[in-house]
């Protein structure tokens, strides 16, 4: 099946008072119809910024898309005009935001908000996108759905709010969703039933989605295919199941490690990875996990290592094969 | 009462907070309950577990503990004394025996005192050591914590996350105490830095024989942490046993409810899963629903249920549950 998304080579930098800062380095992957990806990396990994950067959201300046391509469906975001962009964004890609509570506008009621992309992108009368707005409500289990178009988004709970936030993303049935940390803020129970909504949704329209998270946990259960982010850079690539059960990248491996198990049954002291994340000021000319590495060795901190094959689907960026301790051409 | 193992006895103890209306007279128009009635024990040198979601009164019951909070009616034992009851003199002593860490590394360091000042204070509003042996002391901390004592000039926004909460932690043993209310303590950290806290706290502890009260919302976190665990919902303790009969046997259905929940982060596990969905959102702790207040969400409830508040029961040895249907 022929790619719906195809990134390659991407770059986003900030200029900072204090420097440039180095979010996304070359980032590369695509994505295929109805597949769900999983991202996952810890904070300022540059997960969001490559996903705002594809929907042209960064602030610019101080940010700047310094490189690349992200093809989707044959015409290049990055290279869009505003105009074409706006026919993309919420109606072809949509974004469900990882805060529910700041993400709508306080002082427009939900129906308001609803019904905003329905009349935009679909060009629907008002009754119309009205009576879209009640089935979008219904269909992500709002009950009183008619009523509630009529209270603001305060009047809604943290697990509601995040609920109408995906009808909204889904209004224009959009062929990728990006979701990015969307149960970050909610409690366990609240996050089981947005996970359940949108994979639900998923199978209904078909489409594909691209889920940002921390938590492996959730990555696990959702997702086809997952890519490890650390300092801007993919570091690892790998069908989940694969991920999971063979780990290459020593970051990717020291994450699970890290990782207590609701299903551990034996105590286990937790691999925990020394040091911290770097401050992405500088363009690291070596590994950027290297001073975090216990594999680390010279080469590490003479070249960066490209995202290669390791195995069947399977990319890794390492100087070092983990299993055998061997190093790598 | 007393037993020789016991740190700490918590006996019904309830915390209301008042919601009043009015700016010159303030009337009483109702109340949130916080903490409603909860009773559990800990022993000397074990970590105790307590989970629920956010706005279940976990916290809450942390701070009525130490007392930062007065609670409304029941006692609280620690060491056999009364702190309820206690007179502030003797309140002030007791304090050294027993410290908090926080949930926010950012919110609880004060940004204008140094390291050493922030982990030192202890020491000197308790009459402990001051000058020179002071700053002895403050170093020994700040090592045991894993952070070099050349950084005690330092202002808490020179540290990362993972730092400041080791900032927390030395202070919490500044005066030795014996037991260490932790809320939250790793949850605002990367998880490879949650890591390293946790091995921290364990490495402590064995070395201190300290106790623990682990306040937390991530159950496989408490699960690798506790020795015993209490389930909070609403205001309530549900369900209270130890770490493995818990999680291998939890009976309370909002227990089994919220381990389904919980990802597991192996995709062949999470393949075969059954998940329990609970409907709707927490009610409001202003109105706790009539009976057994997690009804409104249950799938087993039946119409005892908003009738009779469940009874806390020992189930089996040192398995307790709040539940009808149990």
């Amino acid at each position: 099946m022929a790619d719906l998304l195809d990134v390659k080579g991407l770059e986003t930098r900030f200029k900072t008072r204090d420097g440039v800062v180095h979010a996304v380095n070359g980032v590369s992957f695509n994505i295929k119809e109805g597949e769900t990806l999983g991202v996952v990396g810890e904070s300022a990994c540059g997960k969001t910024v490559t996903m705002l950067s594809l929907l042209r959201l960064i602030p610019v300046p101080p940010g700047k898309i310094a490189a690349g391509t992200a093809l989707f469906q044959g015409s290049d975001l990055l290279t869009m005009t505003e105009e074409e962009i706006r026919h993309v964004r919420g109606a072809r890609i949509s974004m469900v935001f990882q805060d529910p509570m700041t993400s709508f506008n306080p002082v427009l009621t939900i129906g308001r908000q609803l019904t905003e992309p329905l009349e935009l992108h679909l060009g629907m009368s008002q009754t119309q996108a009205r009576e879209r707005a009640v089935e979008l409500m219904r269909m992500v289990n709002i009950p009183q759905a008619e009523d509630r178009l009529n209270d603001y988004p305060h009047q809604f709970s943290g697990g509601m709010r995040q609920r109408v936030m995906i009808a909204m993303a889904l209004s224009c049935t959009p062929q990728v969703l990006i979701a990015d940390e969307p149960t970050t803020a909610l409690d366990v129970t609240i996050q089981a039933q947005i996970i359940e909504l949108v994979k639900r949704l998923r199978d209904e329209i078909g489409m594909a989605v691209i889920w940002i998270t921390h938590d492996l946990g959730i990555v696990a259960g959702l997702a086809k295919r997952v890519l490890v982010m650390y300092a801007g850079y993919i570091i690892e690539e790998a069908p989940v199941r694969e991920l999971y059960g063979n780990p290459l990248h020593p970051y990717t491996l020291g994450l699970m490690g890290s990782l207590p198990r609701l299903d551990d049954t034996q105590h286990r002291r937790l691999v925990s990875i020394e040091g911290v994340p770097p401050t992405l000021y500088e363009k690291p000319n070596h590994c950027p996990f290297a001073p975090r590495c216990t594999y680390a060795f010279e080469r590490c901190w003479q070249e960066n290592p490209l995202l290669l094959p390791v195995g069947v689907d399977h990319r890794a960026a390492c100087w070092v094969d983990v299993k055998t301790g061997s190093h790598r051409e | 009462m007393s037993d020789d193992n016991i740190l700490l006895r918590v006996d019904h103890l309830v915390k209301h907070f008042p919601i009043t209306r009015g700016i010159i007279v303030q009337r009483q128009i109702g109340a949130v309950h916080a903490v409603d009635d909860i009773s559990f024990f800990i022993k000397r040198g074990e970590t105790f577990g307590l989970v629920g979601e956010s706005g279940c009164g976990k916290s809450t019951t942390g701070r009525t503990i130490l007392q930062l909070y007065r609670p409304t009616s029941g006692h609280v034992y620690f060491e056999d004394a009364d702190l309820t009851t206690l007179k502030p003199e003797k309140m002030r002593l007791m304090r050294r025996r027993m410290q908090m860490i926080f949930q926010d590394p950012y919110a609880s360091l004060n940004p204008r005192m140094t390291v050493g000042e922030i982990v030192g204070e202890p020491l000197v509003v308790h009459g402990v050591a001051k000058g020179a042996a002071a700053e002895e002391r403050v170093e020994q901390l700040l090592s045991l914590v894993g952070l070099n004592p050349a950084f005690s000039n330092r202002f808490p926004h020179e540290f990362s996350g993972g730092q400041r909460q080791r900032i927390g932690v030395a202070r919490a043993l500044a005066l030795q105490p014996s037991l260490i209310v932790c809320d939250e303590p790793i949850s605002a950290l990367d998880v490879s830095i949650q890591a390293q806290v946790v091995n921290l706290l364990e490495d402590l502890q064995s070395q201190f024989g300290l106790t623990y009260l682990f306040i937390a919302h991530d159950l496989s976190m408490v699960r690798h942490i506790s020795n015993r665990v209490a389930v909070m919902y609403l205001g309530i303790i549900v369900e209270l046993a130890s770490r493995d009969e818990l999680y291998a046997h939890p009976l309370h259905p909002y227990t089994q409810a919220l381990m389904s929940a919980v990802p597991v982060a192996d995709p062949a596990v999470e393949e075969k899963r059954h998940r329990i969905i609970l409907e709707g959102d927490v009610p409001s702790p202003v109105n706790p629903p009539s009976g057994c207040r997690f009804r409104t969400r249950c799938p087993l409830a039946r119409e005892i249920c908003a009738e009779q508040v469940p009874e806390w029961r020992e189930i089996s040895p040192m398995h307790w549950v709040a539940c009808h249907m149990v």
